[in-house]
């Protein structure tokens, strides 16, 4: 991925990521939007590659990274790191987190995490018709303000909505707003060390990854990846430690 | 920030959070993942609306309760199996005879057009009998059973029935110590093995995956596909009526593929006793809701994405080999041809396993693309003998049967087309996903012994029973 060949540049291509569930439709927006023909089917799992296409709307052009649907981004499985690490490392102006109608309880689960690594979110809740038919509604005002973020509704396989979605992108992408998105509020033990760990974390990496979701991260134990991230964000503290891999082809291997 | 020592600051954190999750009553990943699920559940209630009064629709789960059910769900799958068969086998039949006539009537002219302009005899030979004509052959064998084929099984995708194939045979596959998902590889594997292997991805198991790519080459890919349609239908089915001809082919290919399903769980089965142990793990899979196809997209991917694509793939491969044969059928050494030859050497080992030595040749030419088999076949069985002209499947049948065939020839052949080692392409996939000569001779050898095996014992069972 050339993510790094276009920072710097003016007119570099915004980088927008797709995220969500397994089979929400993400591929059906990919090629609404991009115009590629990437293989859509109705079935779980079957974007197994980062695809990647552009597009261009009111003059900006765009990149949009189309990643494997999860249902989280704790890594238990390859799709989930190769979401996690590219939300993470990978910087993209925006993310969409397309949430399926139907489900959406299942599917706030991965939007609540996006949310925890960063702001710079639109949630799409596609596939309305579906919903509709089962007759479930979905009050997307009520879901932008408790999220904090834009709440756009799609059918993505008749283009509906997809055009507000664009805007939305646009203008979330030119403006992020100031206001923090929603946080997971955690249980009170959890909640305390988390406190705890947060000045310490801070110093490790600034600001430049919100320390309250890397502290969460210490919790879950995952080490390699906290190394990988102190890496990234610090690279002269690691010096000697046990990852030598750069970035870059750190970043190769993922995408 | 850099006042303090960093490797130590980092150790420290760890220290601190060992210390923290231990002196703690609860699994502290547990907790997270519990608060997250909980946050998630709370805006959901006060977001979605949901209308109690109106009749809920259920026609999913009704649909479900049918194509899932342990009762109903393996007649239901053979049966859609058997009747996408009998719509590509119906539908092809009369388009292959006109592609056939058409393209075999060109073919005159420009051996003339040739010859008029003063070309010698050889350039005739090896662009006009040998090129011309095996593209002529793989276009019109293979295009119009793909261009039917390829939209209905994509329709099947499109509509949400391969997550309910993974669900149904799911349990097959746990007693085989595989994964569930290893299903939806196979089914891609209809279209083209080496987008079969490539596929396995998505299963996360190393050792899961292994077997799944192991055994992929195990359905039929479209490149094979014609052979079996047009040894079903000429060979199989050949002395019935034309409406009975079609349904007996059709189960014909239908037991075919479960023959390769079953390969593929024995298979499965044995690699995860002996080479590769292990625990199976837990599939959790969504039954997506049925969806109405894109009609627009499901052609678009089917003909473009696959037609076209494996067609182009095929035409690429059977013109140069299409050159070679002819070379190789017409310069003499002593008595015989070179194909004559290599046919010879080769006859032994192919009547002991119930073919011959021209089959063999032609599915060792073949390696690079399985759909030029069967034309590499024709052209090498027409560059011994005399006869030239054939248009017709009825044709074709006279010509095998000229030399030497029986139905248990037919019936090997397929056998055979159906395990034996995959072509050049899904080789080279599954080394660049194993990235590792072993898995990748593996890969070679496992099918080819099987296959050997298979249809020696046919053979050898036939022969021995007195049936041909």
């Amino acid at each position: 991925m050339d993510i790094k060949l276009f920072t710097g540049h003016k007119n570099r291509p915004h980088v927008v990521a797709l995220a969500g569930n397994p089979n929400v439709g993400k591929s059906t927006i990919f090629n609404a939007l991009t115009g590629l023909r990437q293989h859509t089917g109705n079935w779980p799992g079957k974007t197994v590659n980062n695809a990647r296409g552009t597009f261009s709307y009111k003059n900006k052009s765009f990149l949009l990274v189309d990643l494997p649907g999860t249902y989280s981004l704790l890594a238990r499985s390859v799709e989930e790191e190769i979401a996690r690490d590219f939300i993470c490392f990978g910087q993209p102006d925006l993310t969409i987190v397309v949430l399926a109608a139907s489900s959406l309880e299942r599917n706030l689960n991965l939007a609540l995490q996006v949310l925890e690594i960063t702001p710079r979110v639109v949630i799409c809740v596609n596939l309305l018709d579906e919903a509709k038919k089962n007759n479930i509604y979905v009050d997307l005002e009520g879901l932008s303000k408790r999220l904090g973020v834009p709440a756009i509704g799609t059918v993505a396989r008749t283009g509906q909505g997809l055009d507000e979605l664009l805007e939305a992108v646009a203008a979330r992408i030119e403006d992020p707003g100031t206001n923090q998105p929603r946080q997971v509020v955690y249980s009170q033990e959890v909640e305390e060390i988390v406190a705890f760990l947060i000045p310490q974390v801070q110093r490790l990496v600034g600001t430049a990854i919100n320390p309250r979701w890397l502290a969460l991260r210490l919790l879950d134990s995952d080490r390699a990846f906290i190394e990988k991230i102190v890496q990234h964000f610090n690279p002269q503290l690691c010096i000697g430690t046990s990852s030598e891999i750069s970035f870059d082809q750190h970043l190769e291997a993922v995408i | 920030m850099n006042e303090v020592e960093p490797l130590k600051t980092l150790s420290q954190i760890y220290t601190e959070v060992n210390r923290i999750s231990h002196s703690t009553r609860i699994n502290l990943s547990d907790q997270i993942v519990a608060d997250i699920y909980a946050n998630a559940a709370q805006i959901a209630n006060e977001v979605v609306v949901r209308n109690p009064f109106s009749a809920s629709c259920d026609w999913d789960a009704r649909v479900d309760s049918i194509l899932t059910s342990r009762l109903l769900g393996y007649p239901v799958m053979i049966l859609l199996l058997g009747l996408v068969f009998w719509i590509t086998l119906q539908g092809a039949n009369i388009p292959s005879e006109m592609l056939a006539t058409v393209l075999f009537g060109l073919e005159g002219k420009m051996s003339a057009w040739l010859l008029q302009v003063g070309a010698p005899d050889w350039l005739n030979g090896v662009l006009v009998l040998g090129m011309y004509k095996t593209l002529a052959w793989v276009v019109a064998v293979m295009l119009p059973p793909m261009a039917i084929f390829f939209p209905l099984f994509t329709l099947l995708e499109d509509l949400g029935y391969l997550p309910r194939v993974a669900f149904n045979l799911d349990n097959l596959f746990k007693k085989a110590r595989s994964c569930g998902k290893q299903a939806l590889t196979m089914c891609m594997g209809f279209g083209c093995n080496a987008a079969g292997v490539t596929s396995c991805r998505i299963i996360d198991s190393p050792r899961e995956r292994l077997i799944a790519v192991l055994t992929n080459n195990f359905v039929p890919c479209n490149g094979r596909f014609p052979t079996l349609l047009a040894m079903a239908t000429i060979f199989v089915a050949g002395g019935l009526a034309s409406s009975a001809q079609m349904i007996v082919a059709t189960a014909v290919i239908t037991g075919l593929v479960l023959i390769g399903i079953g390969v593929t769980f024995l298979t499965s089965w044995c690699l995860s006793r002996t080479i590769l142990q292990g625990e199976v793990s837990a599939l959790i899979l969504e039954l997506p809701p049925y969806r109405r196809p894109q009609i627009g997209a499901v052609i678009y991917r089917s003909i473009i994405d696959r037609t076209i694509f494996v067609l182009m793939r095929a035409v690429v491969v059977a013109a140069p080999a299409g050159a070679l044969i002819w070379i190789l059928g017409n310069v003499q050494i002593g008595q015989l041809s070179i194909i004559g030859h290599l046919a010879h050497w080769l006859n032994p080992f192919g009547q002991l396993i119930g073919l011959d030595g021209f089959i063999l040749l032609a599915f060792i030419l073949g390696f690079p693309a399985n759909e030029i088999v069967l034309p590499i076949l024709i052209m090498s069985y027409l560059a011994v003998g005399q006869m030239t002209e054939f248009q017709s499947l009825e044709e074709l049948r006279r010509l095998l049967v000229t030399n030497g065939w029986t139905w248990l020839t037919a019936v090997n052949m397929m056998l055979f087309s159906l395990l034996h080692w995959p072509c050049a392409t899904t080789l080279l996939t599954v080394f660049k996903e194993t990235k590792s000569f072993k898995w990748t001779f593996m890969a070679f050898l496992l099918p080819t012994t099987i296959a050997i095996t298979v249809c020696f014992s046919v053979a050898q069972l036939v022969r021995s029973l007195g049936l041909v």
